[in-house]
């Protein structure tokens, strides 16, 4: 019967929301309980950050609370080294991170989409630090990086590195200690989904460079990466974000130290927040980083031309 | 009618993945690469991956103070340990219990979400859009302190609950974009064939496009599950008394005291490990497909 009333009507768009009979608050209602939860549990935070920077907020020292108009954000930018120092530090933890993560797992992805013997297992093999967590992983680590027991202590005898130390205490080891340790786990997200991608390339692509005599190379770089193109630079721009803001790994496995060398700017703010109570200072300089990671991801989308030329 | 045009789109996404060429056709040319050139780096990856599992399976086996590289004499004290005197019984259950909680409302709050999405205009779509992805730069880390007054406000620190929440909120942006896209992959005209047949929209849903939508909920569910059993900070911050903790919470415990007790370290774990990997060996086959509809390709 609704679908009568439809067709009478010659134009057409009307007809999806008529044919089903159902009241025109029916998005809003299914949207509901996610936009309220979202509402309440972050759009309401992020406004009481915005609100703190403003204001001189540690509960242990009530008596300066009150509003400190651009206070905050004048001394994180003239005034506290350790500020730029994490930032520094966050930058260069994001860009290693992500260049080898994406290197290894392009790699990974080629290789495990070729036809071979015992695909499957190794499939399964390689992506299996993916779903191990940070803390755990940091756990493994701290096995492996025991200067008593550790594997350390076997490459030490082997000549690699010396004994006595862990190489999680010496700040001249611990930067590629805690990368190496990251991306155990990290590698396999990019792997997947490249891997997940590849399977859409079109195999005739590959069968008329092949009989137009292009190599391997070639092919990769003419059909492969502009096919992968959308998908590495969402999942490099996903992954930056989430390497700069995930604090699981580096809270427990350095603890930012020894001397602060890995302290990035989130695990700054956790600890200033956390340990100092200085809530003011913290939610200044959570705008600071919340503003740096929007103008970055901006930035990288214009940059890199995402969604531009296969659309 | 409507059972048939079900049965008929029903295939369609099992052929994402294309079968293996028989191995009676010729090899398409381009597939020949030489063997040793995937073995090979293959097996020094995959050392690399390895390794690190064997240390700490060996670590939670052998003897306290045994120096020796296979896990042998076999001991499963530090378990024992670890489970009943480091409260890792208890970690487990309050992790389970938020784990399970957090899949539940995620797949179900973004399942209703993701359907209006998929399936109708409304005004604010566009803005609510834009919220969903602006929330994927929104540091839950960063979020601590106002997260933590508001969960003072409801009563609700050392509560699981506010965990559960908390973990929920952060699922929710990009489950319900990967539920959005499933449901868009099966045709609109398999509904309104439905309705057609006398179906209401409710009922089209259930018998029509939830089947279809099952390894794409799988996929979501999984990652609400591992992630949520996996995340450590808003635990740490939310649940003070040592009876509500979680495993992570229990994890950095062990590893922050001042003098590592590394067996029982290795043991717990592995603990924490177990569901993860249980999990990963049931959705495996999900994965790929799952992803490759809806996560890169929008």
């Amino acid at each position: 019967m609704a679908q009568a009333a439809a067709v009478a009507k010659p134009p057409a768009p009307p007809r999806r929301r008529r044919a089903s009979a159902t009241p025109r608050r029916l998005p809003y209602l299914l949207i509901a309980p996610a936009a309220l939860l979202m509402l309440g549990f972050i759009a309401y935070p992020v406004v009481s950050v915005f609100y703190y920077s403003l204001q001189d907020y540690n509960p242990t020292k009530p008596w300066r609370n009150g509003y400190a108009g651009f206070d905050n954000f004048v001394r994180i930018f003239t005034d506290d080294p350790v500020f730029w120092d994490t930032l520094v530090f966050s930058a260069k933890w994001v860009f290693v991170e992500v260049g080898l993560q994406l290197l290894f797992g392009l790699a990974l992805a080629l290789i495990v989409n070729q036809t071979f013997v015992g695909r499957a297992l190794g499939r399964a093999l390689v992506f299996s630090p993916w779903a191990v967590s940070g803390v755990l992983t940091s756990a493994i680590w701290v096995l492996l990086y025991n200067s008593q027991t550790g594997i350390t202590r076997y490459l030490a005898d082997m000549g690699i590195g010396d004994y006595g130390t862990s190489w999680l205490s010496d700040t001249s080891t611990v930067f590629p200690a805690a990368i190496v340790a990251d991306l155990w786990r990290g590698v396999p997200f990019f792997a997947i989904l490249i891997l997940a991608d590849l399977q859409s390339v079109s195999k005739d692509l590959y069968e008329a460079a092949e009989v137009d005599g292009a190599s391997r190379i070639k092919q990769f770089w003419h059909i492969t990466l502009p096919h992968l193109k959308d998908a590495i630079i969402l999942s490099t721009l996903l992954r930056a974000v989430w390497e700069f803001n995930n604090v699981d790994l580096l809270y427990t496995l350095t603890g930012g130290g020894p001397a602060g060398e890995t302290t990035t700017l989130p695990l700054y703010i956790a600890n200033t927040s956390v340990d100092a109570h200085d809530f003011g200072y913290a939610s200044a300089l959570t705008t600071v980083a919340f503003v740096i990671l929007l103008f970055c991801s901006m930035v990288y989308l214009r940059l890199s031309k995402f969604g531009g030329d296969n659309k | 009618m409507i059972t048939k045009e079900a049965t008929e789109a029903a295939p369609a996404p099992a052929r994402v993945a294309p079968a293996p060429p028989g191995p009676s056709k010729r090899r398409p040319a381009w597939d020949e690469v030489p063997r040793w050139q995937i073995y090979l780096p293959l097996s020094v990856y995959l050392v690399f991956t390895l390794i690190p599992f064997y240390w700490i399976l060996l670590f939670a086996l052998r003897p306290a103070g045994s120096t020796s590289l296979v896990p042998w004499p076999m001991t499963f004290d530090h378990f024992e340990k670890v489970w009943t005197d480091r409260s890792f019984g208890t970690f487990f259950q309050n992790s389970v219990l938020v784990g399970v909680a957090t899949l539940v409302m995620t797949t179900l709050v973004a399942l209703a979400g993701g359907y209006a999405l998929a399936r109708f205009d409304f005004r604010i779509k566009r803005g609510f859009m834009l919220a969903l992805l602006c929330s994927q730069f929104v540091p839950g880390a960063l979020l601590l302190v106002p997260l933590f007054e508001i969960f003072a406000e409801l009563r609700m620190i050392n509560s699981l609950g506010s965990v559960i929440i908390a973990e929920t909120v952060f699922q929710l942006p990009l489950s319900m974009i990967l539920i959005s896209n499933f449901i868009k992959n099966v045709p609109y005209s398999l509904e309104e064939a439905a309705w057609v047949d006398g179906c209401n929209r409710m009922r089209a849903f259930r018998v029509v496009v939830l089947p279809l939508l099952r390894p794409g909920l799988i996929a979501v569910g999984s990652f609400a599950f591992v992630h949520s059993w996996n995340h450590f900070l808003f635990a740490l911050m939310f649940l003070n008394n040592q009876e509500k903790q979680t495993i992570p919470v229990g994890l950095n415990t062990l590893m922050s005291a001042d003098s590592v007790d590394l067996g029982a370290l290795a043991a717990g774990g592995i603990i924490a490990a177990v569901p993860v990997v249980i999990v990963f060996a049931f959705i495996q086959k999900w994965l790929i497909t799952g992803f490759s509809a809806g996560a890169v390709k929008g």
